[in-house]
């Protein structure tokens, strides 16, 4: 993350009192040093609210995950449910193709990886996408 | 923002330009989902920051870098 230059901030209804001894007594334990990125609090989930991600009956912000440009745009949401972990992978293939559409104006088709062939779009391009790139079904 | 050891000011919460505090607050609950390509709303939040131990951000602290923000459900939970 950090040599893509992305900020991790990872939120929860938690106080910041328990995000201090959850990284000492457990995520160090995971991870080597405890986790770099800073933990925020939001009580009553009034940020998760306006995100989208509270859910009132639990009381807790669900698995959301917003990628922000650095023009501060909303460019990708994920939100799972608790039960389900995320795919750290597939959040850094979506940075990388973000990243490079916008260093490039190329676009990334379905199922893009970091190195392979993207798209420039432009009148000669349409109907002709099949010439360059199929789907790897 | 550095705070005082023990010291627990309420963060602001949702920052929604242009809007008095009460405005604001009367619109609590009103669901003002961000949506993919537009703006990030900006907040103000306490956190714990490893090496730093706490402080007030705002999201808008980070502005002009890429910035991934997880919500999850809850410290010491099993996923």
């Amino acid at each position: 993350m950090k040599e893509l230059g992305v900020e991790v901030l990872a939120i929860s209804t938690d106080s910041h009192f328990i995000h201090k001894v959850w990284q000492e007594q457990e995520l160090s334990k995971m991870v080597e040093g405890g986790v770099p990125f800073p933990l925020l609090s939001d009580p009553g989930g009034r940020i998760g609210q306006v995100y989208g991600v509270y859910d009132e009956r639990a009381g807790v912000d669900i698995r959301g995950r917003f990628i922000i440009d650095p023009d501060f745009v909303v460019k990708a949401v994920e939100i799972l449910t608790p039960e389900v972990g995320r795919n750290p992978e597939e959040l850094l293939r979506q940075i990388k193709a973000l990243q490079h559409t916008r260093n490039t104006g190329e676009v990334t088709p379905s199922g893009w990886q970091p190195g392979e062939k993207t798209l420039k779009p432009g009148p000669a391009l349409v109907g002709k996408v099949w010439e360059i790139w199929k789907p790897q079904v | 923002m550095e705070q005082k050891e023990g010291c627990v000011g309420p963060a602001r919460g949702p920052i929604i330009e242009g809007e008095p505090e009460e405005e604001k607050s009367k619109k609590e609950g009103i669901s003002m989902k961000v949506k993919v390509g537009q703006p990030a709303i900006d907040f103000e939040a306490n956190a714990y920051v490893p090496g730093e131990d706490f402080k007030t951000v705002k999201l808008s602290d980070y502005k002009g870098q890429w910035i991934v923000l997880c919500f999850y459900p809850g410290d010491f939970t099993f996923v």
